[in-house]
């Protein structure tokens, strides 16, 4: 902080909630599947500390300077990637990001040697995105940067699930006993995953619904803490009822083809939340939707850019709560810890 | 060289003869010359055997050797030695290498190499079709004639119904049975495990027990059909033995084996692992085709073992390299090396009383041989019977040893039961007359002892 000249752009530090309490000891952030109550609150509180530095007329703190932050993308994302490089940069990190063109061994250096470079030339934080379920298990296991699942073929996006909390208890205080309807591909859903996950830990009613040919084996099913508890139900009209949070899922135009539902037309008959359908929820219940969206086949125009719609708001959340992961999974990294004893912080 | 060896005071199994008493076994000339109490024999070898089962040498039906073409997962030295070392003393090698064991002389290659470099008995298994691409039948009575057990296109099923028709016909002509390898394609498409509350959690593509249940069902309609035998590889589903069962009932000329790990390792392995802890692992040394299924499918496989419904065990040995597992889970191979751990695995069921340790001594010997009727080719083999190769395992039931994959005879490291305890070992595996396994003084692949083992 020393070449700094103006006192008004000197970053103000923050006060983020201290770790302590809630015993976090992650270094990576895979999923949410063995997420406590507490961590996930703790990851809630320490995202409003991080709106508040985004909120400041200079957004920028130094609390990662020196750590260095590499997106690895092996699928396409706008929103993600940027959100994450965003993050990094209002936290002061060196952000280097990576497109990856294809995830294939045969086609290229192997994702456990991909991993092991980066190490090498200095990253301490991998954000990942890749088109394998359990890529970034694997990456984790490679080496001693910090993995950020970014979204995992069909598995998990947990720090989408994470926004998406951050934004329903943003507008409803607290999620516990509220009814939550997430409809659409949930074979395919990743998005699906990893809210069931953290939705239920905190207490929400969660109802899934899809057409039986897109619901995952067993979902539903009383299985222990094998699956999150949640309800599956195949009629939205039915789901949809006095719903607190309305979340549609894209419906990719392949899976319309008549492979898993008949057309196009016949989905958004039925599963398309809309007007109609969305006067059955509770008043005032909030619609979201992890985008991008397929206006005219999950949700209607209309409903997409109406009063009750967050999906705005979730997109700039999304900043915030990948400011506090980052923040929370270096506390445990020995390079953070050396830099805060030398009070860098 | 074979020497004479006199294998003393052991309990001796041979589930062949019903025989079940401490005995001693001598071998003479690369026979059995004699098995009885208190056996005298000046100059021959002396092997104590007190506090172990004298059997004899286990027979897999389903051996991925790898050779020719894929001899960085695999050769036949390094396959035959890891058979040595878990009590197998007869292995048939499965024909998808590259090119194919879909001629004969592919398969006159493979006895040649084996006469010059196997530490154990090789029997060769010929493709169904050509290229094992499931159009056209390959030279099935030259193949025979060169010396085939058997044909299977095992990896693919031979999806094409018709052509299963011709070739269980055309192979009753030669009075060889087809194994196939059951799954529906079109069900299983993509598919990398079994489909169930684990392919759920961790996001990956399963195959429903309906892909293995429908093609075995179709099998059987057409073992109906033709009179032809038909052996069903890998049974992994309770749908798939209840049809079987049934089958079986009717009078079908349906046999069927099943893996040490569809018989003691369930779906949750591939999530957790075997270490024991809850934590997500895709453990890609436990992606396997068939995959491994839920529990009530293990309870229905070890339950099928034990009352016959399935004939016997076969391990569907299936080395890979390292860097084909280490990597992302949908992209790693499918197979578990299994040959050095099978009797390890196998011995869980006799441990807790599924099965008695006579059975499942059964269904590594004789019960194969009969399942393939491979006394016609070797007669004798998978018992003690004077005269019979002498083929003989030692086992020590109760033996605690810890997998080690690192130190496998095979070159295929690929277990998910690496660090895992096992009760149940391998003393001493003699083939043909000739030690090729000794727990106290393990060989490598470097000084394979010569086992002048006639093969074919």
């Amino acid at each position: 902080m020393t070449t700094e000249a103006r006192p008004d752009v000197v970053p103000a530090p923050f006060a983020a909630p201290s770790t302590d309490e809630s015993g976090w000891k992650r270094r990576h952030l895979l999923d949410l599947d063995d997420f406590s109550v507490e961590e996930l609150d703790l990851m809630m509180r320490t995202t409003d500390t991080m709106k508040e530095v985004l909120s400041r007329e200079i957004p920028r703190v130094p609390a990662l300077r020196g750590t260095t932050v590499v997106t690895l993308f092996y699928e396409n994302s706008t929103r993600t990637r940027t959100s994450f490089e965003l993050a990094g940069k209002v936290l002061g990190a060196d952000v280097i990001n990576i497109a990856a063109s294809s995830s294939s061994v045969s086609k290229g250096e192997s994702l456990v040697d991909t991993v092991k470079t980066l190490q090498a030339v200095g990253a301490d934080v991998l954000i990942m995105r890749h088109n394998r379920s359990g890529a970034p298990y694997l990456a984790a296991r490679t080496g001693h940067c910090s993995v950020v699942n970014a979204g995992d073929g069909l598995h998990a996006h947990p720090t989408q699930a994470l926004l998406d909390l951050y934004t329903m208890r943003g507008a409803l205080g607290d999620v516990r006993g509220r009814k939550v309807v997430i409809v659409g591909d949930l074979l395919h859903s990743r998005v699906a995953r990893s809210n069931a996950w953290a939705l239920t830990a905190m207490g929400a009613d969660v109802v899934l619904c899809a057409p039986p040919t897109l619901v995952p084996a067993r979902l539903g099913e009383a299985l222990e803490d094998r699956l999150p508890p949640v309800r599956v139900e195949t009629n939205l009209d039915r789901a949809i009822v006095d719903a607190d949070v309305v979340m549609a899922l894209r419906m990719q135009h392949e899976r319309m083809q008549g492979g898993y539902v008949p057309g196009a037309r016949e989905y958004s008959r039925l599963y398309q939340v809309n007007t109609e359908r969305l006067a059955r929820a509770n008043p005032g219940a909030l619609v979201m939707h992890p985008g991008p969206m397929n206006e005219g086949v999950e949700i209607s125009h209309d409903v997409a850019h109406g009063l009750q719609s967050r999906v705005e708001e979730q997109v700039t959340n999304g900043v915030a709560v990948r400011m506090a992961v980052l923040w929370l999974i270096t506390r445990t990294s020995t390079k953070q810890a050396r830099a805060a004893a030398k009070g860098a912080l | 060289m074979t020497e004479r060896i006199l294998i003393r005071n052991g309990r001796v199994i041979d589930p062949a003869s019903g025989l079940d008493k401490t005995a001693d076994v001598l071998v003479e000339g690369g026979c059995i010359a004699a098995v009885g109490p208190d056996l005298k024999a000046e100059g021959a070898r002396k092997i104590d055997a007190r506090g172990l089962v004298v059997a004899p040498g286990f027979v897999d039906l389903h051996t991925h050797l790898r050779e020719p073409g894929l001899e960085y997962k695999e050769d036949i030295a390094t396959g035959t030695l890891a058979a040595a070392r878990g009590g197998f003393t007869t292995v048939c090698a499965m024909p998808n290498t590259e090119p194919a064991m879909d001629n004969r002389s592919i398969i006159e290659h493979v006895l040649r190499e084996a006469e010059a470099r196997a530490s154990v008995r090789v029997l060769p298994i010929g493709a169904v079709s050509r290229g094992r691409a499931g159009k056209e039948l390959a030279e099935l009575g030259d193949l025979a004639a060169a010396g085939c057990v058997a044909f299977s296109d095992d990896g693919a099923p031979v999806w094409d119904a018709t052509l299963m028709r011709r070739a269980l016909e055309y192979a009753n002509g030669l009075g060889l049975p087809i194994i196939d390898h059951c799954e529906d394609p079109s069900l299983a498409r993509d598919a990398v495990m079994h489909e169930g509350w684990v392919s759920t959690r961790l996001g990956l593509r399963g195959a429903p027990a309906a892909s293995e249940e429908a093609a075995v069902t179709r099998d059987i309609a057409l073992a109906e059909a033709t009179g032809a035998h038909v052996h069903i590889a890998h049974v992994s589903t309770r749908g798939a033995i209840e049809a079987i069962r049934a089958a079986k009932a009717r009078g079908l000329r349906v046999t069927a084996e099943v893996t040490p790990h569809h018989l003691t390792l369930t779906e949750e392995i591939v999530a957790f692992g075997s270490g024991g802890g809850w934590d997500l692992v895709y453990d890609t040394n436990a992606k396997v085709n068939p995959p491994l299924r839920s529990q009530d499918d293990v309870d229905a496989c070890g339950a099928a073992l034990a009352d016959g419904t399935i004939d016997c065990i076969a391990t569907d040995h299936a080395p890979h390299a390292v860097i084909e597992k280490l990597c992302e889970f949908d992209d790693a191979a499918f197979g578990i090396s299994g040959l050095e751990t099978a009797f390890g695995l196998c011995m869980r069921l006799a441990h807790d009383g599924r099965i008695t340790l006579e059975t499942l001594i059964e269904r590594l010997t004789i019960g194969p041989v009969r399942a393939l009727g491979l006394d016609r080719v070797v007669p004798g083999i998978g018992t003690l019977a004077v005269g019979a190769p002498a083929d003989i395992v030692l086992l020590d039931a109760a033996a605690e040893w810890v997998v080690e994959p690192e130190r496998f005879a095979s070159k295929g490291k690929n277990t998910p039961l690496g660090g895992v305890t096992l009760r149940g070992g391998v003393a001493m595996t003699v083939s043909n007359g000739v030690v090729v396994h000794d727990h106290q003084r393990p060989t490598t692949s470097d000084q394979r002892p010569t086992s002048g083992v006639p093969v074919g």
